[in-house]
């Protein structure tokens, strides 16, 4: 089994990290993984991506033409990697953010108000974060208990005040998908 | 052991760390800045020594200072700052000494951009400053591979007492990966040749002059002969599903590991596809190569550039069987599906 | 009758016969430096990086470990030295192309890092070994064979005053300007190399004794009439003097 993503939104609305905590869960799983971010000369604001593959298998190419998932945070990536997200595809929507509808109709669409919900909880920064739990929930591409896990490395102990609230913002958008 | 998720830069880093580098002395430039950060967060904690230089023209010369004390140093770079260190590196090779240069390649030619490129392997390859030296040149494709690479250049350096290289690209550099380091004890002695001070012994020079043209090509001799025996012994690269191959992907790095995904997207449409991957591009592995040439109907070299690595597999393979390149260039990637695509049109063709 | 050793060749100097043009002051600045080092008991750990230009063969010379470096770049490759092996004592010994056009970077560089290591730089206004061209400290009017018409501020700029800039760089701990043609000279010459690498070996930052000196050859003077012109004009563009201590006192 191999899924591959592409991750994308505005610099700063967190989708590297996202990419970074799925590829993580992935290697607790003991499985292949790779992340491979597109880095360019603006820090902030541009438009980012990152492109994850988790796979029983060894991972060869790092880049994918057609990726299994397409996550889009804001207008641009929808745009950009619509087109090319893989027939019977997972196309997840922040329509906090994304005020049109996707345009194919071969592809699996899930809706998510991430920054609403996120801001629900107390705190728009884990928009992101609700948005994985959509999309562990929907994929399963790994399990919860290995991106808590994943997430509990990340922030490392100075960051350990953050787990309760990524936790709950993860728990939000599984259930939004009625996970 | 435990799998860490580490960039490719950082993954050479700490490996170079385990593998007794205690000098690191780089200029910053993207896309390699992480390495030369994480050196300096963790030299100064196994008690190393990082130097932010002036530039890439005095770091390799501080490289040139710390090797010809006797100790490990390496820098690293990106492709423009690499052109500046070839002067040093020239010196470097024909004074002995050894050193560990990582090259992060971006599109170029001249400011070029910051996107993963190939760019650079004549540079590597067949020279880049003046002179008859080489350099070893290692090409990891998975963050894994740069590990052992970056341990294993350190090795080869002093083993030869020549400069070696990790040619990578910004994609390897950037991407991250599972990772195992392995902890160990590394020893080495430079003692026999190193400045050390003329104690108890004759004052020892290590130079890369003499102005007797005789003396100078004895000199160019004994490096010829390291460069033989390198050639004889160092060889190494990777097949990748060529038992019953009928076409032949050559690629490296990491086009070398796109280049796995288009062998299983061919085997999937029924083509016979294989892949030979180079790891050490200099010295490069012509046997085995020419050895595949015999038996399959076509090789595809396909590269991030306009072509150079081709030049070597003409080397091995001209005359045996049918040779065709496919290359981006400029910071931009082949994806497989693109590779496959050109495949097919080749095969069409014939 | 008991005889006492009165005068010694310098054991920090190896035996080999000085290639330099007569007159040239490399020579007696090589014995200076030979007998600081002897008389700081630091041969056995002292390495000489020579640079590109007459003294390329400093190396030989020195009864020392050693190396050349590229163009310019010694005292990065002593910055590298002396960072990997903190123990060693490492100085350069450059001319003025080398250290002030090519180099300049790495001059500026390595003495306001503080770098402990030492400098000996010859400033003789011209470029030797190459024949006689023009150098960042040519004076003005001064012809070369690629100033044919002199020296001009206009066009080729000014001589550079290497002690002036670096005087302003905090990492600096000694630095003197002296020249070697008169024995009181070569005295003075003696105290501020010793200094110079005091710095160095007392962990106070960057030494550097900048020596005014004689080109002869390419001068086109006999090696009285070119000792005299460094009284005449080199010193009138270049003034003596101590420009940073940091040492101190001689104990």
């Amino acid at each position: 089994m191999t899924f591959s993503f592409i991750l994308s939104g505005f610099g700063g609305q967190g989708v590297m990290l996202m990419g970074q905590i799925l590829a993580q869960a992935g290697m607790q799983e003991a499985k292949n993984v790779t992340w491979f971010p597109s880095y360019g000369p603006e820090m902030r604001g541009g438009t980012a991506n990152c492109t994850v593959v988790i796979s029983d298998e060894p991972v060869a190419s790092p880049i994918v033409d057609s990726p299994d998932v397409v996550v889009a945070m804001n207008i641009p990536s929808l745009l950009k990697f619509e087109p090319r997200l893989k027939k019977n595809g997972f196309l997840f929507l922040n329509t906090s953010v994304i005020d049109r509808k996707a345009t194919r109709n071969d592809i699996r669409v899930i809706e998510v108000p991430a920054n609403e919900i996120a801001d629900r909880i107390g705190n728009l920064k884990v928009a992101n974060m609700v948005m994985l739990g959509a999309i562990i929930a929907v994929t399963k591409c790994v399990r919860k208990d290995s991106v808590v896990s994943a997430l509990q490395y990340k922030l490392g102990e100075k960051g350990s005040s953050l787990l309760k609230l990524n936790i709950e913002a993860i728990e939000a958008g599984i259930k939004h998908v009625g996970g | 052991m435990k799998k860490i998720m580490m960039k490719g830069t950082e993954a050479i880093g700490e490996a170079a760390i385990i593998a007794g580098c205690r000098n690191f002395f780089g200029y910053p430039i993207t896309p390699q800045n992480e390495l030369t950060e994480y050196m300096a967060r963790r030299l100064p904690e196994v008690g190393g020594c990082f130097l932010q230089a002036e530039s890439e023209v005095a770091a390799v010369n501080m490289i040139y200072g710390a090797a010809s004390v006797g100790k490990r140093a390496m820098t690293s770079t990106s492709s423009p700052g690499f052109s500046l260190m070839q002067e040093g590196i020239s010196y470097i090779a024909c004074a002995q000494l050894p050193a560990v240069f990582v090259n992060v390649v971006r599109g170029g030619p001249g400011l070029g951009d910051i996107q993963p490129s190939q760019g650079d392997y004549f540079q590597a390859t067949k020279g880049g400053g003046h002179g008859d030296y080489r350099l070893i040149v290692l090409a990891p494709s998975t963050v894994q591979e740069a590990v052992t690479l970056t341990e294993l250049a350190f090795e080869l350096a002093d083993k030869y007492r020549n400069p070696a290289l990790i040619l990578a690209d910004g994609l390897l550099g950037q991407m991250m990966e599972p990772v195992e380091i392995e902890e160990k004890q590394v020893s080495y002695d430079n003692s026999s040749w190193a400045l050390t001070g003329a104690k108890d012994r004759p004052p020892r020079k290590v130079t890369s002059f003499n102005i007797d043209p005789y003396g100078l090509e004895k000199m160019n001799l004994q490096l010829q002969e390291k460069y033989r025996k390198m050639e004889q012994e160092e060889p190494r690269w990777e097949e990748f599903q060529t038992e019953d191959a009928e076409i032949l992907l050559a690629a490296y790095g990491t086009v070398g590991r796109i280049c796995k995904s288009v062998v299983k997207i061919a085997r999937e449409a029924g083509l016979k596809v294989g892949l030979f991957r180079p790891i050490t591009l200099y010295p490069y592995p012509y046997s085995p190569l020419e050895e595949l040439a015999k038996r399959v109907s076509m090789i595809l070299t396909v590269e991030m550039s306009s072509g150079q690595m081709l030049e070597d597999v003409k080397l091995a393979a001209l005359r045996l069987t049918r040779i065709e390149f496919y290359g981006r260039m400029a910071g931009v990637v082949p994806t497989p599906g693109e590779i496959f695509e050109h495949l097919m049109q080749l095969v069409r063709r014939r | 009758m008991e005889y006492k050793v009165a005068y010694k060749m310098p054991e920090s100097l190896s035996k080999k016969q000085f290639s330099y043009c007569p007159g040239c002051h490399h020579g007696i600045v090589h014995r200076l430096i030979a007998e600081v080092i002897d008389e700081l008991g630091i041969r056995e750990k002292t390495i000489i990086i020579a640079p590109v230009g007459c003294s390329v063969f400093a190396y030989e010379f020195f009864e020392l470990d050693g190396t050349v470096a590229a163009h310019g770049r010694a005292l990065a490759v002593a910055t590298g030295m002396k960072r990997a092996r903190p123990d060693l004592v490492v100085f350069t010994y450059q001319g003025d192309g080398d250290l002030a056009a090519i180099g300049t970077a790495e001059t500026i560089h390595a003495a306001n890092r503080g770098e402990r290591v030492t400098t000996i730089f010859i400033n003789n206004a011209i470029y030797g070994m190459t024949g006689g061209q023009m150098a960042p400290t040519t004076l003005l009017g001064m012809k070369t064979t690629t100033s044919p018409y002199g020296r001009a501020a206009e066009r080729e700029g000014y001589p550079i005053h290497v002690c002036e800039v670096l005087k302003e760089l905090r990492g600096v701990a000694y630095l003197a300007r002296t020249k070697v043609n008169s024995p009181k000279d070569v005295i003075t010459t003696k105290k501020h190399i010793k200094k110079a690498f005091l710095a160095q070996l007392k962990d106070l930052g960057f030494g550097l004794v900048e020596v005014l000196s004689t080109c002869p050859t390419n001068w086109g003077m006999d090696p009285l009439r070119a000792g005299k012109w460094i009284d005449e004009h080199m010193v009138k563009e270049y003034p003596l003097g101590v420009f940073v201590d940091k040492v101190g006192e001689e104990k």
